[in-house]
């Protein structure tokens, strides 16, 4: 077998150094009845690579991927140029085939790459610090309601109608096991943002606002006056990002008050990769840091005075608080915060509002062309890469029939909240830099003939 | 036996080294280069992308366009290249060599995993788009969704959690649906001292109170006092198998089977599932879910600290309260996701999702091949080696270093050894320093804590006699050094890009993000 370098030899000779006259006496200590005596029935033995590489083929061939079609989805996940390099950087096998940086001095390369990735991040969203990523933005989201129960001692938390609804699934999930309170409603189709309603909702026992922005929708609204409520209330504000290159283009959720800010990182260096993994990011006020689930790295010195950083404040671990610790959290997302760290590396600030820019012009464009379609209407006022259609008829359906022919149109609302029904005919478009005239224009008339 | 708290030191004595060679003008060391922070060195008019001009276009920002300065430095991408690179040299992985971090199972990552799942059809996807255009990658789950039941004996695969530790979030909320389901809240979850500390994180983590088991002087769960502990009260006992000390807990039939006497259910740490893989199946031995990190056993790789993946498998008693979303094969051979708007009939059970999408594909992909590369007889044959190779480090130095349960029989992929016996002064920290020197990576150190002083050494299946032999030559070296004294040993390590670095001061004094010196100055 290709990756086993063991020869008969060297077994048999390392049987004689362990005093052991077959491997079988290794595996002793198993009960009788759970040795299995042969390979274990109905699985195939191995494979060459040529063979392997051909089934996976196979089945990478069965799917539509983004590249091939013209692509409109968003919701969460989005599709964005990642340079050459990124991906050839990622795959250096110091980088690839490293751990949990446990072993500083031997380990800077990633250190380093973290530090500066927690400055990248910290900036960008607005915020004092940031940790060295979760696994995505769902999770990240759960963490800040926890943390903010921890900071405010209060289990009650107003969620945003237009939170991404699996981040809102995944509180729930969570929700029903550790008692907190979750106030949350599905959208309407409103241009406006429900932060009037939300700011209504604050109560005493409040620890927190969720609130998305853009939102799913594509909604965005100045989060200052909610930031104020919360404050004057006694609650956190937190603000989610789902598409992080909107914050080239508009204000940052930290600069208006949030107090933590989460995100996912996907769309920059990661890629679609359908769902996974992907990048949590996690920011917040400085005063909260001791809160914050998962790694931090900090800067130090070595026995020389030489600069040199560390994963630090590892007391609200897991590995040494056990039970108390902030989070359940180990591995993280380190390969994917790298991807990010490079590709925000290679836009810089000016690069970065490039893009931005590009996305927002683009998806403007496409807004106005499909909004002329007969009997599509444009629902938002205010977005940046992703916006909302309502058509005269049931989107789901719609986005099957489309993408049967090999148009990939958009994300209905219908798979996003299957038990609202008034929100059916809503379509979330998203446009980015990958996106061409030629992609919307052939949207634009597939609909037009879909609808026809 | 008792846990340490004491932990390890945290802080280096500054050392001089009068035979250090002479200071360079840039501060590089020939090939090993001196890298800025990219703040230090880039600028924010500096890009390293080119783009299109944006078609003109009235904003739809209203007031919130962003006007501040963010502070992002940009480099052009042949620095941007250059930068990365030189970081990724200071850095040990194990491409270049031995990686003993024992319970991580630092194994080759084959190559032909990242080709495959860097194939647009399964890079290029989004996880929204409609059934019948990702029907290869509702496959990639189903068909390892399928080998991981049948390697394990289990009956379902939950196959969304992202890591280890959110996959035993997942196997305590299965846990926890199902005792509501039957009406029955029970409140505690029993961990042996020895466990990783995801496993009372995660427990407290989900709303239960966690309780110690202890060890017996062999290294195993005391079957004894867990008997005596459990009751109604109890939900769950996770316990690690092959346990942290290395060894298999030879009762875990008993104990289960008193577990579920008790009216609780078994959680099974799959962490160390390398060791059994294709010899013994979980399921047999009375598991009720247990989660397998893709990045350990099936060579994904760790790309310092993550992406990980958790599938858990699952019971027959716990199988329907698994998360969403799930994927179905039909008689037809196609796969069918179960979502939201279905589970309420087809998984009325299933507790809700526990991430945005599908899980980890990206790692399932690479998992897949991996899988299907080595087969039901390489699998096998990779827990043997890997066994086979712990156990000849384990009595090839079981002379110079203490082997706190060599005696008590084999070990399973992991050797370990304690502390006791070195010269005063000296410890664990000293001899993994020792090992940076020489080459290697260190083993994990001070864990678990049942052990004092610990030294836990996976080698894993995938290191050749060779390598061995020099990493055993090199700890037969250390523990010689260590147990006459060699002052030395206590400055190392010496050529590694950094010397020890001071962790206490950078938790007392914490700098977690890069400021102009200008402002940081101020803020002194």
């Amino acid at each position: 077998m290709r990756y086993l370098p063991l020869t008969d030899g060297d077994r048999q000779a390392m049987l004689a150094t362990i005093g052991a006259a077959s491997i079988d006496d290794l595996f002793v200590d198993v009960p009788a009845e759970a040795r299995l005596a042969g390979t274990i029935p109905g699985l195939p033995d191995h494979a060459s690579e040529m063979a392997v590489e051909r089934h996976m083929a196979a089945l990478a061939r069965k799917n539509l991927s983004a590249g091939e079609a013209p692509f409109f989805l968003g919701a969460g996940a989005y599709k964005h140029h990642v340079p050459a390099s990124v991906d050839h950087l990622i795959q250096r096998g110091e980088f690839l085939t490293a751990y949990t940086p446990y072993q500083p001095e031997i380990a800077q390369g990633t250190l380093q790459v973290l530090f500066e990735f927690q400055t990248q991040v910290a900036r960008l969203l607005g915020c004092d610090v940031a940790n060295a990523s979760m696994y995505d933005g769902s999770t990240a989201c759960w963490e800040a309601i926890g943390m903010a129960r921890r900071i405010t001692k209060r289990g009650k938390a107003i969620l945003s109608s237009g939170l991404h609804p699996h981040y809102v699934s995944v509180a729930q999930t969570m929700a029903k096991f550790t008692g907190d309170e979750l106030a949350y409603t599905t959208p309407e189709l409103d241009s406006e943002c429900d932060s009037s309603k939300l700011i209504a909702a604050i109560d005493k026992d409040t620890s927190c606002v969720v609130v998305q922005y853009p939102d799913i929708l594509g909604r965005i609204e100045d989060l200052t006056a909610l930031a104020d409520a919360a404050h004057a209330a006694g609650a956190l504000l937190i603000a989610v990002v789902t598409e992080p290159v909107a914050l080239g283009a508009i204000k940052a959720p930290g600069a208006m008050g949030a107090d933590i800010v989460v995100g996912e990182g996907q769309s920059l260096g990661v890629g679609l990769q359908f769902g996974g993994p992907y990048l949590g990011l996690f920011a917040c006020k400085q005063k909260y840091v001791r809160q914050m689930p998962g790694r931090l790295c900090g800067e130090t010195v070595d026995a020389a005075g030489k600069r040199g950083f560390v994963l630090t404040l590892s007391t609200r671990e897991q590995h040494i608080r056990r039970e108390k610790a902030t989070s359940n959290i180990c591995t993280n997302s380190g390969l994917c915060a790298l991807a990010f760290s490079i590709h925000m590396t290679l836009l810089g600030e000016k690069g970065l509002r490039q893009l931005a820019g590009l996305n927002h012009a683009l998806a403007c464009q496409a807004a106005d062309r499909l909004a002329k379609v007969p009997g599509v209407t444009l629902m938002n006022d205010s977005f940046f890469n992703e916006f909302t259609l309502i058509l005269p008829t049931d989107a789901r359906e719609a986005v099957r029939n489309l993408a049967d022919r090999g148009i990939l149109a958009g994300v209905s609302l219908g798979r996003l909240f299957p038990t609202a029904p008034d929100l059916a005919n809503g379509l979330v478009v998203a446009v980015t830099e990958t996106t061409t005239a030629e992609d919307i224009d052939a949207l634009a008339k597939a609909l037009e003939e879909e609808l026809a | 036996m008792t846990m340490l708290k004491e932990g390890r030191p945290t802080a280096p004595t500054p050392v001089e080294d009068a035979h250090m060679a002479p200071a360079t003008a840039t501060g590089n060391r020939a090939l090993m280069l001196e890298e800025k922070l990219i703040f230090e060195i880039g600028s924010t008019d500096t890009t390293g992308v080119d783009f299109a001009d944006a078609p003109q276009a009235a904003s739809r920002f209203g007031s919130l366009a962003r006007t501040d300065g963010i502070g992002l430095p940009g480099l052009s991408e042949q620095e941007t290249v250059r930068h990365y690179t030189r970081l990724s040299r200071q850095n040990y992985a194990i491409d270049l060599g031995l990686f003993p971090l024992g319970s991580c199972t630092m194994k080759h990552n084959p190559r032909l995993n990242e080709k495959v799942a860097r194939m647009p059809g399964f890079a290029d996807i989004h996880p929204l788009q409609p059934q019948s255009t990702v029907q290869g990658a509702l496959g990639v789950i189903n068909e390892l969704a399928v080998w991981l039941i049948t390697l394990t004996g289990m009956h379902g695969v939950a196959m969304t959690p992202k890591a280890g530790a959110h996959g035993e979030l997942c196997g305590l909320l299965c846990i926890r649906a199902a005792l509501e389901a039957r009406g029955d809240a029970r409140q505690v979850v029993l961990v042996p001292e020895s466990a990783h500390g995801t496993n009372p994180a995660t427990a407290a983590f989900c709303g239960y109170k966690v309780e110690d088991i202890p060890a017996t002087p062999d290294g195993r769960v005391d079957l004894e006092a867990l008997k005596t502990r459990l009751g109604p009260d109890v939900a769950a006992v996770m316990i690690t198998n092959p346990n942290t000390c290395g060894l298999f807990e030879r009762d875990m039939k008993v104990i289960s089977d008193a577990v579920h006497a008790a009216g609780a259910f078994v959680y099974c740490d799959g962490a160390n599932f390398n060791a059994i893989v294709g010899r013994v199946r979980p399921g047999d031995l009375g598991v009720d879910a247990m989660h397998i990190n893709l990045h350990k056993t099936f060579s994904t790789p760790h790309g310092g600290g993550g992406p990980g993946s958790g599938p858990v498998v699952l019971s027959e008693a716990l199988s329907p309260f698994g998360p969403l979303p799930y994927t179905v094969r039909m008689a037809d051979g196609t796969i069918h996701l179960i979502e939201e708007d279905n589970v309420g009939e087809e998984m009325p059970q299933s507790f809700g999702r526990m991430s945005a999408f599908h899980g980890q594909m990206g790692m399932f992909t690479r998992a897949l091949t991996y899988i299907l590369s080595h087969g039901a007889d390489g699998l096998r044959q990779v827990a043997e080696d890997a066994v086979l190779n712990a156990n000849y480090v384990l009595r090839s130095l079981e002379d110079v270093l203490d082997a706190p349960f060599g005696a008590s029989g084999p070990c399973m992929h992991e050797a370990l050894f304690s502390d006791k016996g070195l010269a005063e002064g000296f410890t664990t920290l000293d001899i993994a320093k020792g090992l940076i020197d020489e080459g290697f990576h260190p083993m994990t150190m001070y864990f678990p804590l049942v052990v004092h002083g610990a030294m836990l050494v996976e080698p894993t299946e995938t290191e050749s006699k060779a390598a061995l032999d020099q990493f055993i030559l090199a700890l037969r070296s250390l523990a010689e050094r260590a147990k006459a004294g060699d002052e030395a040993l206590k400055g190392a390590p010496y050529h590694a890009p950094r010397r020890r670095l001071d962790e206490t001061l950078a938790a007392r004094k914490p700098v977690l993000s890069w400021s102009e010196p200008d402002l940081a100055d101020a803020a002194e």
